[in-house]
C-alpha cells in the first residue's frame, strides 16, 4: 500500500469521484446526474440492465467521452482538463474485445508495451509474462482470431495491465462467458484488487457483483437508484426470494393471506395464475409460513427459496421489473 | 491454417500475482516512437493477411495491361507510344486508389472496439493515424514497384532515368500520404467500411477519369478540358510525368507540394477533431 500513498491526491483518498454527471445522445439522456465515490484499492460493482447507462458513465470517467455537465476526478485529476494523467493511471477493457485480431496474442501485448514506451527487450519480457500467467502461452503465437471467447477475454484484460494500472474498468468483463472462464475472470479480477488495483466493473447479474464486489451501485436509466454493500443491499430487498407454486389457483387468495402474515411481507402476485412470491430474509419463517399453508390444507407443487435476482432488486426498488433499453447499445454502436 | 483453440490453460496464480506487482511505469514514447509502433502493427497486419495485398498487385496489373492493349493502339497509333504516356498516369491512378484503404482500416479498428483501446493509452493521438500511413506508404511502394517494373518490361523507357523516377515515386507518395487525411476523416464519420469506401469511390471516380491520366485533355470538349484543367490529379500527373520524362519544370513540382500541403492543413486537424469527439 506504501507505493500507492502518493497517488491519491485531491480527491479525500479517493480513486473516483463523479458529481452530476450527465451525457446526452441527441434526446435521450444515457446518463442523468450519476454521483460516484470509490475508494482506492476497491472493487465497485455496476449493476443495470443493458441501456441503463454503466457503459456511458464508464467511457465518461476513462476519457473517451466528454460529459454534457457535471465533474469526474480520478485520483484526483479531472478527466476533461487532466485527461492525459488520467490516461496513464487507468486502463479500460470494454465489452467488445478491445485487441486486434488479425495479430498473434504475443504480437497485441509486445504493440501496447512498446505504446507504453517499454523498450522492445522489455515488451517481450512482459508479454511473455502475462500470457504465462493467464495460461496463454502455448497460444502467444496464434491469431487472436482462432482463441475462444474466454481466451480472447483474458488477453484483452492481460493488455490492460501491461502496466498494471492504478484502476481498471471492466465493462461486462464476464458477458457471454461459460461458467468456467467466468470463474477464472473473478480470480483475475480479485487478483487484481489484491495488488492494489482499484477495480470498477460493471455487470447485469447480481450474483457477480455480490461474489466481486465491496460496493455496489445499482444504475436505471441514467441515475443511481440504490448504492451499498452488497449485504446492504441485499437487506433492502430481503436476503432470498420464496417462490411457490399452489396445486389449484383458487386457493392463491387464501395461500397469499396466510403467507403474508407468516412471513411479515406482502405477496406478489406472479403471471402464472398458481404462483406467488415474496421477499423474505428469514429460511424459518419461511419453514414456518409453509407449515401454516400445508394445515390450512393449501396444497403446494413446488416452492423454491433462493437469491434475489436483479430483477428482483429491480422490483424492489424501482415498483417495476427491469427492462433491456438498446437506447445505450445503438448509440455506442455509432 | 492454425485450428480454432476451444481449451486454454488454466491461469497461475502465482505468475499472474507476481506479474501485477511490478508497477513499473515506463518513460512515455516520443510521438515518433508511437507512430512507428502503429506503422509495425500496420506491417505486421500485411503479414498476417496478405490477402489485402491483392489491390496493390493485382489491380496494377490489370489496369496496365487492360488500358496498354486494348486502347492503345486507338488512342496513340501503337500499344508503345501509348504506354510512354500512360505508365506515369496509372501509377498515379493506382496509388491514389489505394488511399482510400486508410479510411476503412480506421473505420475498421473503429467498429472492432480496438479504437477505444488505443485511445484510452497515454500517447501522442495523432500517432494511431500517422502510424497506419507509415504502414500504408509501404503499400503504395509496393504498389509503385510493381506498375514502373511491369511498364519496364513492357517497353516502357523513361527518358528521366532512374532519378526520375524515384523522385516522382516520392512526389507522388508525399501527395498520397497528404490525400489520405481525407479518407481519415470520412472513416471517422462513416459508421461502416463499406460506406467508407462507397463514399471513396464517389470522389475518386471522377477525379481520376476526368484528368489527363488516359488521354490527353486537347481532344475533349473546351468545357471538360476546363475541368481536367482544375483537377488536382491532372497537375500530379503533370509531375510525375514530367519527372519520368525529364521535361518537369519548378512549378508543376511546387503545385504538387502546395497541394498537399493544403490537403494536410486542412484534413489533419480535422481528423484529430473528430477523433478527440468520436465518442
Amino acid at each position: 500500500m506504501s507505493a500507492r500513498s502518493g497517488s491519491v491526491e485531491g480527491a479525500g483518498g479517493l480513486a473516483i469521484f463523479a458529481e452530476g454527471l450527465v451525457r446526452r445522445f441527441g434526446d435521450n439522456v444515457a446518463v442523468d446526474g450519476v454521483d460516484l465515490k470509490v475508494a482506492v484499492s476497491e472493487i465497485y460493482g455496476f449493476l443495470g440492465p443493458n441501456g441503463a447507462g454503466k457503459t456511458t458513465t464508464i467511457r465518461m470517467l476513462a476519457t473517451l467521452l466528454r460529459p454534457d455537465s457535471g465533474t469526474a476526478r480520478i485520483f484526483g485529476h479531472d478527466v476533461v482538463r487532466e485527461a492525459d494523467e488520467v490516461r496513464s493511471r487507468v486502463s479500460l477493457t470494454g465489452q467488445f474485445a478491445s485487441i486486434d485480431e488479425d495479430l498473434t496474442g504475443l504480437e497485441n501485448l509486445v504493440l501496447i508495451a512498446r505504446l507504453l514506451g517499454h523498450s522492445r527487450a522489455q515488451s517481450r519480457a512482459r508479454a511473455s509474462e502475462l500470457l504465462d500467467a493467464f495460461g496463454l502461452s502455448e497460444a502467444a503465437n496464434r491469431q487472436v482470431k482462432n482463441y475462444s471467447g474466454g481466451m480472447q477475454r483474458r488477453l484483452d484484460i492481460a493488455a490492460s495491465i501491461v502496466v498494471t494500472p492504478d484502476l481498471i474498468f471492466l465493462d461486462e468483463p464476464t458477458a457471454g462467458l461459460d461458467p468456467r472462464s467466468r470463474n477464472q475472470v473473478w480470480d483475475i479480477v480479485r487478483a487484481l484488487a489484491a495488488g492494489g488495483t482499484t477495480v470498477l466493473l460493471t455487470t447485469q447479474y447480481l450474483d457477480e457483483a455480490d461474489q466481486l464486489a465491496d460496493r455496489i451501485a445499482v444504475i436505471d436509466h441514467g441515475k443511481v437508484i440504490a448504492e451499498g454493500t452488497p449485504g446492504e443491499l441485499k437487506a433492502s430487498v430481503g436476503s432470498g426470494a420464496l417462490h411457490v407454486r399452489l396445486r389449484d389457483y383458487e386457493n392463491r387468495p387464501e395461500a397469499e393471506r396466510l403467507l403474508s402474515q407468516a412471513l411479515g411481507v406482502p405477496m406478489l402476485l406472479e403471471s402464472d395464475p398458481a404462483a406467488l412470491s415474496a421477499r423474505v430474509s428469514d429460511p424459518e419463517r419461511v419453514a414456518h409460513a409453509l407449515a401454516e399453508l400445508a394445515r390450512s390444507g393449501v396444497a403446494v407443487t413446488d416452492f423454491a427459496l433462493g437469491q434475489p435476482s436483479l430483477d428482483e432488486v429491480f422490483l424492489a426498488l424501482t415498483g417495476r421489473p427491469a427492462e433491456n433499453d438498446d437506447a445505450e447499445d445503438e448509440e455506442d454502436a455509432a | 491454417m492454425t485450428t480454432p483453440t476451444t481449451s486454454a490453460q488454466p491461469i497461475r496464480e502465482e505468475a499472474l500475482r507476481s506479474a501485477l506487482s511490478s508497477r513499473a511505469r515506463p518513460p512515455r514514447p516520443n510521438a515518433l516512437s508511437a507512430s512507428l509502433t502503429f506503422g509495425w502493427r500496420a506491417l505486421l497486419k500485411i503479414k498476417h493477411v496478405p490477402e489485402q495485398l491483392f489491390d496493390v498487385t493485382a489491380f496494377p496489373i490489370m489496369f496496365t495491361l487492360m488500358f496498354t492493349y486494348l486502347f492503345g493502339g486507338a488512342l496513340a497509333g501503337s500499344t508503345g507510344e501509348y504506354l510512354q504516356f500512360l505508365l506515369p498516369g496509372i501509377l498515379v491512378q493506382t496509388v491514389v486508389f489505394i488511399t482510400m484503404y486508410t479510411g476503412m482500416g480506421l473505420n475498421t479498428d473503429i467498429t472492432k472496439g480496438v479504437f477505444d483501446r488505443f485511445r484510452s493509452l497515454p500517447i501522442w493521438r495523432p500517432a494511431t493515424i500517422v502510424g497506419a500511413l507509415l504502414g500504408d506508404a509501404a503499400r503504395y511502394s509496393m504498389a509503385s514497384a510493381m506498375v514502373v517494373v511491369l511498364g519496364l518490361v513492357l517497353g516502357f523507357r523513361p527518358a528521366g532515368g532512374l532519378i526520375g523516377v524515384l523522385l516522382s515515386v516520392a512526389l507522388l507518395l508525399a501527395f498520397s500520404f497528404s490525400l489520405s487525411w481525407i479518407w481519415t476523416a470520412i472513416g471517422l464519420i462513416l459508421r461502416t467500411p463499406n460506406s467508407v469506401m462507397m463514399a471513396s469511390f464517389l470522389v475518386l471516380f471522377p477525379l481520376t477519369f476526368a484528368s489527363n491520366i488516359f488521354v490527353d485533355p486537347q481532344t475533349m470538349p473546351a468545357w471538360l478540358q476546363a475541368i481536367v484543367g482544375a483537377n488536382p490529379i491532372t497537375h500530379l500527373v503533370t509531375a510525375v510525368r514530367g519527372l519520368m520524362h525529364g521535361t518537369v519544370t519548378g512549378g508543376q513540382i511546387g503545385w504538387v507540394l502546395l497541394m498537399s500541403g493544403v490537403l494536410v492543413a486542412v484534413f489533419a486537424p480535422l481528423t484529430m477533431y473528430l477523433y478527440s469527439k468520436k465518442k
